[in-house]
């Protein structure tokens, strides 16, 4: 362990807690501008969040400890999972803590307790939103885990920093596996942070919410940690997706001359990310829930074919 | 002189088989038997916890001969790694469990006499440390049998109940179909190890030292793969398990899930990789395609269960699913000799059999805590038990984490260890197998995120919201007893899931005993805090970092939140303006699982039934609505009717030769003899 990679670490850390808001605004700020509405502006979420975090917060009546317990659990689980992926550099002391599995599962964790808290009040939008959350993670995470088990037999390997390395090392360039793989990832990446086609995180819409109907009884502060921990996670899914596809720029030593570079990389790949996903969700309505099958069994076909063509093909 | 570990187990089953016949003593004084038998029982158990952990912790073998039953077939005991293992995983949860006991059975009191309770309990423990010590196929049966045996007897503990009575019975019948299925691999092996005219062939060691053709090897394997798989209740052989294992008082429900089903899979062990221990592939094959759609059906049904026992006990098969995929996986790895990951593969399979004890324990005591409070086992009829039992709501919680299979907690590491060994499988030399393994990953990942799905559900039901019930009871948290033994199992659970390093380091000496190969060179090398199978590069995990890092993380929010913290109003649920919410709104059991049946529905036979009555005034606006589901299991009318009609069928056949006269009786002695007579020389 050194001082440099802890640095860094720290660093990314912040980078994610302070970037995340203004990557959501950009998101929006794209929306606005292709459905041909004036957007607000690129720093409304933090606005938004400063407003929560200034509010009281109202609790109902039979509220539990589980329901108090969860924000907090959410936002810690993802700023743990931003020090875990190599945004700017591979040279991390927590890189080791976890592999792309363990990734996913901390995400799982925050899945888990999100849909106990929505169940804690006992109303029945929260039961609606926990079960059918559970019901599209249970079908997302073999495709998920398809997706990496491809990528993982180009690079013998599930560690986040070793994948960026062999790819840096010329060993694994453009191969259809990784193609496959990606366009698994993407469905996946859109089903795991909520977005349409799966979800929309801007409607309240009684008949179509999932992530929102489970969060509906929050509040003040526990609404902004929630909301925070959905900003970020949908930026650590996008440095996850560079991470694993597009790794160029990541230093892989922490010199002086590296790190600003890497950085000004991360802004444009998370910058052209937005845009994807952008264009992804203007092209798409919303899709019904029990149609999600097909939607979660493309991306376990494209993952598994992934799969079959680097047997037959590498 | 000097105590060794072999000591110190007998003088357990001993002391527990003392107790067998002691407990008459104070049957007159039930309270005191309670608290009496359940302390020594614990006693015993941990004695025996201790004699396994430190066999494996010096990794020394020790046997003992004892000069009892019949003339010429002493009970040969054998204390090995393995043995010891296994010793230490039943002793630690037959520990807590007792812990536990001594709060639990005393609902019992007043009520019926707990004598036949505490008989069988102890005769049950005694019974599994016997099977694990036995080494010969004599007192291996003998102890397989009391064990079934006292188990069944606590099965129809509440024998009031029609329901128990048949559940028992299917219980026994199946225990015995499989237990003549071992008894005939053991004879085959016997035969084959010392041939059939003299017994010297029936002990384990003796088998050890034989060299099995290949096709009477298999025909061994299949027989002990199909008695212990019906043990431990793989799919299709699973159908009495969510019948027996919820009817029984919730103490020994837990021992049977939590350690009974782990004697069949210690028995595959022994007979795979101990006795038999040359094999071909396809073996392992069979197990892992049955690990695998036992871990998918057993989750299935769990998910669709509304009876809070039914659905542990369909988790346990899900379980021994996850646990015999990993056994299939080294097997398929040890046959084509990479005994490294064949390993891995044991040594997931193995920590997912201590962890399964130790969850699935909490989880049962849990249910029994509820069942004691509420008196009620039907999850649509409970919630917010959380702010009546705050205690078993969060021991509860640990075990719904740990089974989920989500870090920090145990569960996540033996599935994690799991996935590693499977994405090593495209290392196998058969093509064919490269492209299906992968697939089987994926099964286990939907295996586990089905899991998390049922046991939010679990949880989520029984614990938050409002109480669903019509009855309105005082309902009251568990007495320290209860807790402790909860709290004990749910520590466990913490420290499997974030010291794994250590062990794995400790139980190593199976892996190498078994597959030929240590795992701690390469899995412990970064220290106690890393878990690396293979190598560092490939894929690592710290699950105390993961604890750590989020506890701080946590601990930094709340505090900077809490400097100056802004207040907390309490105010009715917000009922969009409604006005007329009850508590009968609330999502269900039933209502939960909605989404993942209509998925998999079809693997299921699903009954479902709305009917509508209709209000007097006008069609239009029905006063009452009544919805019946019925989820049946497809095996039940694929399998056990027609075997069980054929057998009635056949029974009926027989039975016609029961004429009732004494004459017809003769002749049929009298042809027997004829017919002897002309075989034998």
């Amino acid at each position: 362990m050194n001082m440099s990679g802890i640095i860094i670490e720290t660093l990314q850390v912040v980078l994610l807690i302070g970037l995340a808001p203004a990557f959501t605004g950009w998101v929006r700020m794209l929306k606005c501008w292709s459905q041909g509405r004036t957007s607000a502006s690129l720093f409304q979420p933090y606005r938004d969040l400063a407003k929560l975090f200034s509010k009281d917060v109202v609790l109902a009546e039979n509220a539990s400890w589980i329901f108090r317990f969860t924000p907090y659990l959410i936002f810690g689980t993802v700023v743990l999972a931003g020090g875990i992926i190599p945004m700017l550099s591979t040279d991390l002391p927590l890189s080791p803590t976890a592999d792309v599995i363990v990734l996913v599962a901390l995400f799982a964790i925050a899945r888990f307790f999100t849909a106990l808290a929505g169940m804690d009040i006992g109303t029945a939008f929260g039961g609606m939103g926990s079960s059918r959350e559970m019901m599209i993670a249970s079908l997302a995470e073999p495709a998920m885990l398809m997706a990496i088990f491809t990528v993982s037999l180009t690079n013998k390997s599930t560690s986040l920093a070793r994948i960026v390395e062999v790819i840096f090392s010329g060993q694994s360039v453009l191969k259809p596996s990784l193609a496959f793989a990606f366009l698994a990832f993407v469905l996946i990446v859109l089903t795991e942070t909520g977005r349409v086609p799966v979800d929309n995180p801007a409607t309240h819409l009684e008949l179509t919410m999932i992530h929102e109907a489970m969060i509906l009884e929050y509040s003040g502060r526990h609404l902004a940690l929630i909301e925070w921990a959905a900003m970020m996670k949908l930026f650590v899914f996008m440095a996850l997706g560079a991470a694993l596809f597009a790794p160029w720029g990541i230093a892989s030593a922490n010199t002086p001359q590296t790190i600003p570079m890497a950085f000004v990389y991360l802004l444009l790949k998370i910058g052209a990310s937005g845009v994807v996903l952008v264009l992804i969700e203007t092209g798409l309505a919303k899709m019904r829930l029990f149609r999600l099958t097909e939607f979660l069994g493309s991306a376990f076909l494209m993952a598994t074919l992934g799969m079959l063509s680097f047997f037959i093909l590498e | 002189m000097v105590v060794t570990p072999i000591d110190m187990a007998s003088a357990s089953i001993i002391l527990l088989l003392v107790m067998v016949v002691g407990v008459a003593l104070l049957r007159n004084r039930q309270n005191l038997l309670i608290q009496t038998s359940f302390s020594l029982s614990a006693a015993a158990s941990l004695l025996s916890a201790v004699a396994g952990a430190w066999t494996v912790g010096s990794g020394r073998t020790e046997k003992m001969i004892l000069m009892i039953g019949l003339p010429d077939l002493p009970f040969h005991l054998r204390l090995d790694p393995l043995a010891g293992f296994f010793l230490s995983v039943v002793g630690l949860l037959a520990f807590f469990v007792s812990v536990y006991s001594i709060g639990y059975v005393k609902g019992f009191l007043g009520r019926r006499s707990v004598t036949r309770l505490i008989v069988f309990y102890c005769l049950f423990i005694a019974g599994m440390f016997m099977v694990i010590l036995a080494d010969d196929a004599l007192f291996f049966l003998i102890s397989w049998e009391a064990m079934a045996a006292a188990s069944y007897f606590l099965v129809m503990f509440e024998d009031e109940n029609a329901e128990n009575r048949r559940a028992a019975f299917l219980y026994m019948v199946v225990a015995h179909v499989g237990a003549v299925a071992i008894l005939l691999s053991f004879g085959v092996m016997a035969g084959l190890a010392a041939g059939f005219d003299n017994f010297s062939g029936f002990t384990f060691d003796a088998m050890r030292q034989a060299r099995f053709p290949v096709e009477w090897a298999t025909v061994a394997f299949l027989l002990a793969f199909f008695g212990f798989a019906a043990k431990a209740g793989v799919v299709p052989l699973h159908v009495w398990l969510p019948e027996a294992h919820p009817v029984a008082p919730s103490n020994v429900s837990a021992l049977m899930s939590g350690v009974m089903l782990k004697t069949a899979i210690y028995g595959i062990i022994r007979v795979t990789f101990d006795i038999i221990k040359i094999f071909p592939w396809w073996w392992g094959s069979i197990v892992l395609t049955l690990g695998l759609v036992s871990a998918v059906m057993g989750v299935l049904y769990a998910m669709m269960e509304g009876d809070i026992k039914r659905l542990l006990a369909y988790s346990s098969v899900e379980n021994i699913g996850i646990i015999m995929v990993g056994i299939g996986l080294a097997m398929i790895f040890s046959s084509f000799k990479m005994p490294v990951l064949a390993a891995l593969s044991l040594t997931a399979s193995l920590y997912h059999v201590m962890n399964h004890a130790m969850f699935k324990g909490i989880l049962f005591m849990g249910a029994g805590a509820v069942l004691h409070a509420t008196h009620e086992r039907n999850m649509e009829e409970m919630g917010g038990l959380i702010h009546r039992m705050p205690w078993t709501a969060v021991l509860f919680l640990v075990g719904c984490i740990s089974i989920s299979a989500l870090p920090p907690f145990n569960g996540f590491v033996s599935e994690w260890l799991t996935f590693q060994a499977f994405l090593l499988s495209p290392s196998l030399p058969i093509p064919l197998m490269k492209l299906l393994m992968p697939l089987g990953a994926a099964l286990l990942a939907l295996t586990g995120a089905l899991a998390a799905a049922t046991f939010v559900k679990a949880f989520g039901v029984t614990f938050l919201g409002h109480w669903r019930g019509s009855r309105r009871t005082h309902i009251r948290e568990v007495d320290w007893t209860m807790r402790s033994g909860m709290t004990l199992a749910a520590l466990a659970c913490l420290f499997l899931g974030i010291m794994p390093a250590f062990f794995i380091d400790w139980m190593d000496i199976l892996a190498e005993q078994l597959v030929g190969a240590k795992l701690s060179v390469s899995a412990t090398a970064g220290g106690w805090m890393w878990l690396t199978p293979v190598a560092p590069e490939r894929a690592s995990y710290s699950g105390i970092i993961v604890f750590f890092g989020v506890l701080i993380v946590y601990g930094i929010v709340y505090f900077i939140l809490h400097v100056n913290p802004g207040k907390i109003h309490r105010g009715p649920i917000w009922d969009c303006g409604f006005g007329k919410l009850t508590n009968r709104m609330q999502y269900n059991a039933a209502s939960f699982s909605m989404p993942i049946r209509r998925i998999f529905g079809f693997l299921f036979k699903i009954k479902e039934e709305v009917s509508l009555a209709p209000q007097s005034a006008h069609p239009a606006f029905p006063k009452k609505l009544h919805y019946h589901l019925k989820v049946r299991d497809r095996f039940w009318n694929w399998i056990y009717k027609p075997v069980a009609e054929a057998s009635f069928w056949f029974s009926r056949k027989v039975g016609m030769l029961q004429q009732g006269r004494i004459q017809t009786y003769l002749i049929y002695s009298f042809v027997t003899i004829i017919v002897l007579l002309l075989f034998v020389k």
